[in-house]
């Protein structure tokens, strides 16, 4: 053996530890309970630990880590929104992006290439130019760009001239991006597992215990673990979870399936979306294209595959890029995405005090992990909801000030 | 391909459906408040379980009712409208 080789093995460095603890013991009680150990959940916990002081943290997680719609998602970062509120949520969590490998010290591969959606008709044109009005009004990178825009951007692109999906134009948003979702939860979950946040995997929550209008203790599988605060951040599961301790929100669920093609040189250097076609592409690092991303249009808890709903996608992707029609598939599958009827999140206060929602994340979800993190903590900390996150109130529902962000989400219906 | 029994049509690919969501009881427009009118609208039924539901067949329009595993997917029945009225 090299003798450098055997000092660096002798050293007090070696071996390096593991990014991520095992899961400890369950402790009988936590300042903050967080279930849920995705992006959301390990954002959470980590901006409690460092920003705010809070370290007694307990992360449940029923399966493995990170290994539910963070692991599903198609990773479109974006803030090209309609609502004022949802361009100002949305635009913080880009932000936060920009500076995300510096801040988990963990290289998340942000890739800032800008996301072109495409119009096919002259009714999402004029919606496009209302977006860009927005965007730019809310100072974010947006605009329309004509036929020769597109070209220029997307040359590979078919544009159809003279069919019956001939591409009118496009909304261009420079400050759309892409990252590796794993890399983004193990950087948050190493960041706050260093602070003494727990990450408890393979622990589910069964049940609340609720006294009056407070969550006294959660019940899992390992034991009863009691809570000043507690936060659910479970993705597809949240609406289950919620009823467990009562609360019933609005969603429901639908399973949103996406593929891979097998590697390629890297050609596609934006991430382009079809709102017509209800298709989106993304070619990932690695060269693979990711391809989204179809909802089923049925309300379902299943994560199976459907011909299909994979169809559909192919068609939709071979009409953009007719040249791929002779790569292979690689890996093919579905997340429950718990949407929301105005396609915006929940987030804030629930009916009981100290119970917090981060929750209808439907097929949005991934690019908020950031944002979410970091509100959703200021909101435990400090107990109220700050500003930008009021909008976002379950009560919303109630009053009727909904915030549609429909025509925004490309990814559905 | 997934087939759905239609009551009218008999079996034929659920890609030839629509679904409506499942079914609700109307308010009474008279006598409910803003706050039932929008869990009426905003919430409808999402358990893990069977659900009863609105659906449609496309081409021929004709809407029918079917009960559905949401879990595992498998259509249990479907039915004519009339039999909902009968039920209630």
């Amino acid at each position: 053996m090299p003798l450098r080789l055997l000092k660096y093995g002798l050293s007090r460095d070696y071996p390096v530890s593991g990014d991520i603890p095992a899961t400890p013991e369950l402790k009988p009680a936590y300042d903050v309970v967080i279930i849920g150990g995705g992006g959301h959940g390990l954002a959470c916990a980590h901006h409690l630990a460092k920003y705010h002081g809070i370290k007694s943290v307990a992360v449940l997680e029923k399966g493995y880590l990170a290994g539910g719609n963070t692991a599903r998602n198609t990773t479109t970062i974006r803030s090209n929104y309609i609502t004022p509120e949802g361009i100002a949520f949305y635009k913080e969590g880009v932000e936060l992006f920009e500076r995300l490998s510096q801040e988990l010290d963990f290289n998340v591969m942000f890739s800032q290439r800008g996301q072109l959606t495409l119009a096919h008709t002259e009714a999402t044109m004029r919606s496009f130019h209302m977006r860009a009005e927005m965007g730019k009004h809310m100072g974010t990178r947006t605009e329309v760009v004509d036929q020769k825009g597109v070209e220029e951007l997307c040359p590979l692109l078919n544009m159809d001239y003279g069919g019956p999906l001939e591409i009118l134009g496009g909304l261009w948003h420079a400050d759309g991006g892409t990252a590796r979702h794993d890399a983004v939860a193990w950087g948050y979950a190493a960041q706050a597992s260093r602070r003494g946040v727990e990450i408890h995997q393979r622990t589910e929550v069964q049940g609340f215990e609720v006294v009056g209008d407070r969550v006294q203790a959660v019940k899992t599988n390992r034991g009863r673990v009691a809570c000043g605060q507690v936060l659910i951040a479970t993705g597809g599961m949240n609406y289950d979870v919620a009823l467990m301790a009562g609360v019933e929100l609005p969603i429901r669920c639908y399973p949103l399936q996406a593929m891979v093609t097998q590697p390629l040189k890297p050609w596609l250097h934006t991430l382009v979306s079809s709102v017509s076609l209800h298709t989106y592409l993304v070619q990932s690092s690695r060269g693979e294209v990711v391809i989204g991303g179809g909802s089923d249009p049925y309300q379902l808890y299943s994560t199976r595959s459907t011909l299909d709903m994979k169809e559909h996608l192919a068609e939709g992707a071979v009409h953009l890029f007719p040249f791929l029609q002779g790569v292979r598939l690689l890996r093919q599958w579905a997340g429950i995405t718990d949407m929301t009827p105005d396609y915006s999140p929940i987030m804030g206060a629930s009916p009981l005090a100290n119970l917090w929602l981060d929750c209808g994340w439907g097929t949005w979800g991934f690019k908020a992990t950031p944002v979410a993190g970091k509100r959703m903590a200021q909101t435990i900390a400090e107990g109220r909801v700050p500003d930008i996150l009021k909008p976002f109130a379950l009560e919303r529902f109630e009053t009727f000030r909904l915030l549609n962000e429909m025509g925004a989400t490309a990814a559905s219906h | 391909m997934k087939l759905l029994t239609c009551p009218m049509n008999g079996p034929r690919n659920i890609d030839e459906f629509q679904s409506f969501g499942p079914v609700r009881a109307r308010p009474d427009p008279n006598g409910t408040a803003d706050r039932e009118w929008s869990r009426h609208l905003f919430r409808a039924e999402n358990r893990k379980g069977i659900v009863v539901e609105w659906w449609r067949h496309v081409p021929s329009n004709y809407f029918f009712l079917a009960e559905r595993d949401l879990v595992s997917n498998e259509i249990i029945r479907t039915f004519d409208a009339s039999q909902l009225r009968e039920r209630a």
